[in-house]
């Protein structure tokens, strides 16, 4: 495969609600900076992809502003998924190793502020016979809660040390929006939101945008000092029938990490995108991480989850850490649909 | 280094009708990936990925339903990926999947494309929401009949050219059994008298609204050499691109889009194609509204800006003419949204297979699809052979 790097990284500060903006103008600062970081304009860009749901925005093509803002002019090669940012890193990734363009731009944004989350994202259920009992997300999650703590794999106790580290983690990164140093006893305190849920072991919900930049070889060399070097990328998906699946385990993560290696070396960094505090444990065990690797040091989506964003964010963290030279070689993570449903799985090294 | 070599493999459409009421949307679109893993004579278990487009999510009520149809269409425990470029989403599909075989990730991928438009209102559906923007689009054939309007007046073309295309179309439709319109008693004079929509676009000059889904497999070089010993014609995919470019920007003609003529020239320039009218031998063109034929036979070089409607009249797009376009009925006949752009690459694939029945032309070898969405603003092209490329 052609050698295909990570040059560069922004995202906006995770708010709960952003609303003096609206999502194009929330995600202009993102791209922007994510270009002029490295010296370009999207003159310089090969292929661009974004990611974004019509659901949150409440309108049909609502990606179609965001590009109008980006500035296709003169026609550009272009695409768009809709799911989260880190399946159009995937995409550009793909477009890249055909060797036709040498750089990529992938941005993904959404706000989530403006419907009930939990309910909207409902609507992603089988629409004939689950999605019409309106089970919200966070009860999914409880559902899945529950089957592991039943399996005897996990504990509250374990949940709630996820939840204190992750937000202790976030005391140190400027962008996120739930930050604190309070010991987990405090967590296991909690009343139960939806049991065996604690609010702490919830993701805040969160606007915000993020964007990437992808070069290919000698591309990304010009670009970065140390760039950011995918070494394997996959994704996976499940049924969506939680029924049909053991939820205590993600079959679709442990394929993904298989497939992009994983396990060919160590991994000094680990973002992964798991939005409740025993899917982290469920998403450790399926990546083959070791106790003591270093997961999350952003905080995690516990700290900010932008919808369709926080994927693209966890590569973006493990991007910088290896270009910062705090990492040699790290595992960012992705996930989509109910109770971890669909999981991307990226390795990137650095070199030298 | 370079692009590995992909072709269609296998075809499956689903019978198109304004309402299928006989399937979920999950029943729609394993309807038309079993045809065409029957097609390549392959089961579920041979694909490696699965590429999924549709447009709006709106439309059928689910979010991300490619979550909802991972089981639907076998590919639990496998990647499946979701594209979403308006109303190219179709064609943009077929071109995501093929790329995973041409950057050598994977052999054997299926890509499908659906809509169910019985269970949403596009009229609404595709109308810009206000305060932002005028209300008075009204649905996409609001949007482009000033692009017609200004297309009529800038090449001169007479007013029955879009008659023409309409009549064309929907006769061509009556040969192919998977369309949703089948007119048998149309004529050029009762197109003419169909109630005016939005001038100068008549009713019987529009798209219908169709429930439907299409898929193809595409399958690497070894895969389609397999097939061709079999005696399966590949489609070779020649050329292939997409482009994009702004709704509302000063720069931009909707009559002759520069993302169209762009793409276009990408995609002849892979596949060595120097004079498309010669070198091409039928072509799928999305045409919604009649006389957006005229408008892209002049924006893909078929003809010079301002000659495009004269082809029409002189019968060149017909069946039996020089260039014929449409030939399955194209989106006049058959319109789910998310899967036309796909029927479009699909009839490409059919024709130089030799596979398209009482609509095949004669000797095809070389086909193009075409697919365009938004406000003419994102395009989605291959050209398919029956020679490797």
């Amino acid at each position: 495969m052609r050698d295909v790097a990570v040059v560069s990284f922004a995202q906006t500060p995770a708010r709960r609600r952003v609303q003096e903006v609206n999502e194009v103008e929330m995600l202009m600062p993102a791209v922007h900076t994510a270009l002029s970081q490295v010296d370009m304009t999207i003159d310089d860009i090969g292929f661009t992809c974004s990611g974004s749901t019509d659901y949150l925005a409440g309108v049909g093509f609502s990606f179609v502003s965001t590009l109008d803002a980006v500035g296709p002019w003169p026609p550009i090669q272009e695409s768009h998924v809709e799911m989260d940012g880190a399946w159009a890193l995937y995409e550009a990734w793909v477009k890249l190793q055909l060797g036709e363009v040498d750089t990529a731009l992938v941005y993904c944004y959404a706000k989530s502020s403006p419907g009930d989350l939990p309910m909207v994202l409902t609507r992603q259920l089988d629409p004939i016979t689950v999605g019409p009992l309106w089970p919200d997300s966070i009860s999914l999650a409880a559902l899945q809660a529950r089957a592991l703590l039943e399996s005897g794999k996990a504990t509250e106790e374990e949940m709630a040390e996820v939840a204190a580290r992750s937000r202790k983690a976030a005391m140190d990164n400027p962008n996120a929006q739930l930050a604190w140093d309070r010991p987990a006893s405090d967590v296991l305190a909690e009343e139960h939101l939806v049991a065996p849920l604690r609010r702490s072991d919830c993701p805040p919900i969160t606007d915000g945008a993020a964007a990437v930049v992808l070069a290919a070889g000698d591309a990304a060399r010009e670009r970065s000092d140390r760039p950011a070097w995918i070494r394997g990328i996959d994704h996976r998906i499940e049924p969506i029938h939680l029924g049909h699946r053991d939820l205590t385990v993600s079959e679709s993560t442990r394929t993904a990490a298989e497939k992009a290696g994983v396990a060919d070396g160590s991994v000094d960094v680990a973002e992964l995108h798991a939005p409740f505090t025993h899917q982290e444990l469920i998403l450790r065990e399926a990546l083959g991480l070791a106790d003591d690797a270093l997961v999350n040091p952003s905080g995690g989506a516990l700290a900010a989850n932008p919808m369709m964003t926080a994927g693209l964010i966890r590569m973006g963290e493990v991007a910088n850490r290896i270009s910062a030279g705090t990492a040699d070689r790290g595992v960012a993570h992705a996930t989509s649909g109910p109770c971890l449903q669909q999981n991307l799985v990226c390795v990137m090294e650095g070199e030298g | 280094m370079g692009k590995e070599r992909v072709a269609v493999v296998g075809i499956g459409q689903t019978k198109h009708q304004a309402t299928r009421g006989d399937v979920s949307v999950a029943g729609l679109v394993r309807e038309a990936a079993s045809r065409a893993l029957a097609d390549a004579q392959m089961t579920w278990t041979d694909i490696d990925a699965v590429v999924v487009g549709k447009a709006p999510d709106f439309f059928e009520g689910v979010m991300m339903p490619e979550l909802l149809l991972a089981d639907a269409l076998g590919a639990s425990g496998k990647p499946l990926f979701r594209v979403h470029t308006a109303g190219s989403v179709g064609g943009s599909t077929a071109i995501v999947a093929s790329q995973l075989i041409q950057a050598g990730v994977h052999q054997k991928v299926l890509a499908v494309a659906f809509e169910k438009q019985s269970e949403s209102e596009a009229m609404w559906a595709l109308s810009l929401p206000i305060p932002f923007t005028p209300p008075l689009h009204a649905g996409a054939g609001g949007y482009f009949a000033p692009h017609i309007r200004s297309y009529i007046r800038r090449a001169g073309a007479p007013d029955h050219i879009g008659m023409l295309v309409a009549l064309k179309d929907r006769q061509n439709g009556l040969k192919n059994p998977y369309a949703h319109l089948h007119e048998h008693d149309i004529t050029f004079d009762s197109i003419k008298d169909s109630m005016m929509l939005w001038d100068p676009v008549r009713y019987a000059e529009t798209c219908p609204s169709s429930d439907g889904a299409c898929a193809v497999v595409l399958g690497s070089e070894s895969v389609a050499d397999a097939a061709a010993s079999d005696g399966r014609q590949p489609a070779w995919v020649q050329g292939a691109a997409m482009r994009s470019e702004p709704t509302l920007s000063a720069e931009r003609d909707t009559v002759l889009p520069l993302g169209g003529a762009l793409c276009a020239a990408d995609v002849y320039k892979q596949a060595g194609i120097t004079d498309p009218r010669r070198d091409i031998d039928c072509a799928e063109i999305y045409v919604p509204f009649s006389w957006f034929e005229p408008m892209w036979l002049e924006n893909l070089g078929f003809a010079e800006p301002g000659e495009g409607w004269k082809m029409v009249e002189d019968g060149v797009t017909a069946m039996d003419g020089d260039l014929p376009v449409n030939m399955s009925g194209g989106v006049l006949c058959t319109n789910p949204i998310g899967a036309s752009g796909m029927l479009r690459f699909g009839e490409a694939a059919m024709q130089v297979r030799g596979q398209a029945g009482d609509h095949q032309v004669d000797g095809a070898r070389r086909a193009m699809g075409h697919a365009y969405g938004g406000g003419s603003q994102f395009f989605a092209m291959w050209v398919v052979g029956s020679e490797k490329p």
